[in-house]
């Protein structure tokens, strides 16, 4: 059955035809000549020092749960990037079209962008920042830090890892893709119902929005299943429950969120889908449609997803400030405790999101007070943060400086939280800025401890520090932008002004409008001294010889890999004997003791199976949107053929041979790096044989 | 540090010859996470049901009472539970090592669910031709997509039955083998525990 859409249609092309490509937009045409030459610069390079095969060898068919996390973390801050820039447009868009005089360039009435072209910006910044920046980076730091943490050489499902980073990528791809080929939802990240059905919404925005999201959010599912078995299933002998590290603890908590959470989104969306492709009434506005159904579904997975991203965070937390206090977390138990209830809790508060729905007194008390029960675990945490400081010898790094502000942010965006729980509070201030600054200041607390998990976990990956001295830099004049652009936004809520505006139409907004544009000004400094900091900390690698524990404070048992970890992380599984294993060791002087013999491990065959299925994937996602029913058929059908054809492959992995493991060692131990694996094609076994 | 005890002599840093997780408890167990966010998959179906299921939301078109048949329903359910039993009486083969009386198992839990199939397939062609389709009313669409996703899964379940008919034969009963056969098992029951929701909460309760 097909629907008819407007516009034209063909069997070979769908939907798509050479006018859908905005080649005349100039903010457009810059785009991507900019995307294109960083893509050919890339490309070139890549050529040029020839890393073909090293590029699919070590990256793209990797099953190692280190390089995943790497590149989930690449994925997710070129995602953030694309984001910060449309948030950069957003307020530029709203100090430029202040008032009814202001004035209009390139063929919009007031400011740059036309309201429809506005719309869609707001949109994809809320939608790649959570679900393709936040969520990507944060997966990324689960995936490097838990198997290290619990000293395990792996994910429990290596080649299911490689599935869900490369259907994450699809979908990320998708969203750049509608930049250059249609449009994106101009219905905002949560998708407005019922804006987001065909007769208001007939173009394809509404359809990369929701496919990509139901790509990314199978990807996300199946690396919840991941993690939640990883900690359960392999963690080294003698770490029990109470001696894991809290880091841990927070990915186990938030994976069970996300496994609980993203089927009510991936409902959501295909009930959307199911209206805007087969004709169903779901969630329109007659023909017995519940508008609310969509909404409730929405946020029933939205407000577990706000804690998915902030719980990891807490772990970070968790890591950073007990290393650079050099005492052991307060209050650890009830730190576990916390992130438990705060999960649990998650579950229960959705209905905050639209007070305003009229539920009336009993159903928004109910969910009022839940809100506020969520104070209570957060205050535990920020207490016994607070307490592992008190006469802690505190060292100032860089990735305390980010652990620091992350809890000033936390404070303030939990403080307007509770304000907002208050129905009373939350129908005057509804839809307005106020909620924007309040939330902002809550995924910037999550932006903040991912840079401070970046910084603290990069010298174990690479081998070399990230420049503290641009570090600094960085931190203080994103910190500046930060409080810059959030204190004017609380100013400006109490100023009346609502959320989404293309036309800010009240001058009296002109003073605070500037101020923020103002920070964003220092904002685009602070990315401009990240990159420095990269650039100068790449170029200066080889200046400083890194030792395995390169903080030297550091309490958890990844630091005792060496540096840069081998693939196989632990030559010898090690046994944990209590709590902060190497503050333990470090104690009685016993981390750098090595095992005495080696033997045989058992490692997993690189596939480019993954790789594949994800690109499949992503190229049906697109066949969907455009309506190009034989491409998506095609696809879909070889997507089934490479699960089947998967379940034949009797490769069971390679056994590294103690010799190797020896020489590698020692390699290591005297810095010279291993990166590359050891030919294994005499040592690959099967299924028959490996067990 | 609560555990914070000096070593001794008897303390250790490494343990050789760990012999790690078992590969067949991680998969069950991952297969029972998979298990639980389908289950919350038909979770949110059934709310969405539940909230469009009322005179209103069918917009003038047929409410439950009008369409389902809870004798045909019966039938249905008499061929999933029937294919459930042969998919297990085929697991009992597999114990005893018999590859021919588990593809004999496999082969009647196939044929059953087809039967279950055409039932379904046959009830929904029926009222889209008498106009009463997915798209007549919200109603409509709830009760249509509840169905179909439960035998998307019935469709996926099959074909996941027919690769084990190649694989049988083909590798015997490995680690690999035996897993999915367990872990197919889990999801077979799995779907006729769904039908018995969908039986009782859509068919029963609705006429």
């Amino acid at each position: 059955m097909q629907l008819q859409v407007p516009g034209p249609w063909s069997l070979l092309l769908g939907r798509l035809t050479l006018d859908q490509i905005p080649y005349t937009n100039p903010i457009l045409q810059v785009t991507f000549a900019v995307a294109a030459l960083i893509g050919l610069v890339i490309v070139g390079a890549v050529l040029y020092y020839k890393k073909v095969g090293y590029l699919w060898r070590e990256w793209l068919t990797t099953v190692d749960h280190k390089k995943i996390g790497v590149m989930y973390i690449i994925v997710g801050l070129v995602m953030l990037f694309r984001g910060f820039a449309d948030g950069l447009l957003i307020r530029t868009q709203q100090v430029l079209a202040n008032g009814p005089h202001a004035a209009g360039y390139i063929g919009a009435t007031h400011g740059f962008l036309p309201p429809f072209h506005f719309d869609q910006v707001y949109s994809a910044h809320g939608t790649i920042m959570i679900l393709f920046a936040a969520t990507p980076i944060l997966t990324g730091f689960q995936n490097i830090v838990v198997p290290l943490q619990i000293g395990a050489r792996d994910m429990a499902f290596p080649y299911m890892n490689a599935v869900s980073l490369w259907l994450t990528t699809a979908a990320a791809v998708l969203v750049m893709i509608s930049l250059f080929v249609g449009d994106f939802s101009q219905a905002g990240w949560v998708g407005l119902i019922p804006l987001t059905e065909l007769p208001y919404s007939p173009g394809v925005g509404v359809d990369y929005w929701m496919w990509a999201i139901q790509i990314s959010s199978v990807g996300t599912t199946l690396n919840a299943i991941n993690m939640i078995v990883t900690i359960v299933d392999m963690r080294a002998p003698g770490m029990t429950w109470f001696r894991m590290p809290v880091f841990s603890w927070t990915t186990l908590s938030t994976n069970i969120i996300g496994l609980t959470a993203f089927p009510v989104l991936g409902v959501a969306l295909a009930l959307l889908g199911a209206d805007r492709y087969l004709g169903t009434h779901f969630f329109t506005a007659g023909m017995g449609g519940n508008l609310m159904l969509y909404t409730n579904l929405f946020w029933i997975w939205g407000h577990p997803e706000v804690y998915f991203l902030i719980l990891p965070t807490f772990g970070v937390l968790s890591e950073v400030i007990p290393a650079f206090s050099q005492k052991p977390l307060f209050g650890y138990v009830t730190m576990v405790a916390a992130t438990f209830a705060i999960a649990g809790i998650s579950w229960l508060v959705w209905l905050h999101h639209f007070f305003t729905m009229g539920a009336g007194p009993d159903i928004n008390g109910f969910f009022s007070v839940a809100t506020m029960l969520v104070g209570i675990p957060t205050g535990v945490k920020v207490f016994n943060w607070m307490f592992t400081l008190y006469r802690g010898r505190i060292t100032y790094t860089v990735p305390m400086l980010w652990a620091m502000f992350g809890l000033f942010l936390l404070l303030v965006g939990g403080l307007t939280g509770m304000m907002l729980a208050i129905p009373a509070i939350n129908y005057t201030v509804h839809d307005s800025v106020f909620v924007i600054a309040h939330f902002h200041c809550m995924v910037l607390m999550v932006v903040c401890a991912g840079f401070a998990g970046v910084t603290y976990w990069f010298p174990k990956l690479f081998g070399f520090k990230l420049n503290e001295c641009w570090g600094k830099a960085f931190f203080w004049t994103f910190a500046v932008g930060t409080v810059t652009v959030f204190t004017a936004m609380f100013a400006l809520g109490f100023e009346g002004e609502t959320r989404r505006l293309d036309w800010t139409f009240n001058t009296a907004w002109k003073p605070m409008l500037v101020v923020e544009e103002v920070g964003m000004i220092i904002y685009v400094l602070s990315l401009a001294l990240f990159a420095v900091m990269l650039v100068v900390s790449i170029r200066d690698r080889n200046k400083q010889k890194l030792a395995a524990d390169p903080w030297e404070t550091s309490r958890t048992l990844e630091w005792l890999t060496p540096t840069p970890i081998p693939f196989y992380n632990y030559a010898v599984t090690p046994q944990v004997n209590t709590r902060d294993e190497l503050a333990w060791r470090r104690k009685y002087g016993m981390e750098h003791t090595k095992p005495d013999a080696y033997e045989d491990i058992h490692m997993p065959s690189n596939s480019g199976l993954p790789v594949i299925l994800g690109a499949l994937a992503g190229i049906w996602g697109f066949a969907m949107i455009w309506r190009i029913w034989w491409l998506a058929a095609i696809s879909l059908l070889g997507v089934v053929l490479i699960v089947i054809i998967r379940s034949f492959d009797k490769n069971a992995g390679y056994h590294l041979q103690p010799a190797e493991i020896e020489a590698m060692e020692r390699d290591l131990s005297i810095g010279a790096i291993t990166a590359e694996q050891p030919d294994r094609s005499h040592h690959i076994i099967t299924h028959a044989e490996a067990h | 540090m609560a555990h914070d005890t000096a070593p001794t002599a008897n303390t250790r840093l490494f343990r050789p010859g760990y012999e790690g997780h078992n590969q067949i408890s991680a998969r069950t167990l991952g297969f029972w996470l998979y298990m639980l966010s389908d289950a919350l998959l038909f979770t949110a179906l059934f709310a969405a049901y539940a909230v469009l299921d009322t005179p209103m939301n069918a917009a003038g078109g047929p409410i439950a009472s009008q369409i389902v048949n809870p004798v045909e329903g019966f039938w249905q359910t008499i061929a999933i539970l029937g294919s459930v039993t042969s998919y297990s009486l085929a697991t009992v083969a597999m114990k005893n090592g018999n590859r021919g009386g588990t593809a004999l198992g496999i082969v009647a839990a196939i044929a059953l669910a087809v039967v279950f199939l055409a039932f379904g397939v046959n009830d929904l062609t029926t009222l889209a031709a008498h106009g009463d389709g997915m798209d007549r009313s919200g109603y409509l669409s709830a009760y249509f997509v509840l169905i179909l996703t439960h035998a998307i899964h019935m469709g996926i379940g099959i074909l996941w039955m027919l690769v084990m008919l190649v694989q049988i034969p083909r590798y015997g009963f490995n680690e690999m083998v035996v897993a999915r056969m367990l872990n197919l098992r889990m999801f077979w029951q799995f779907q006729a525990t769904v039908w018995v929701c969908v039986y009782v909460y859509v068919y029963m309760i609705g006429a």
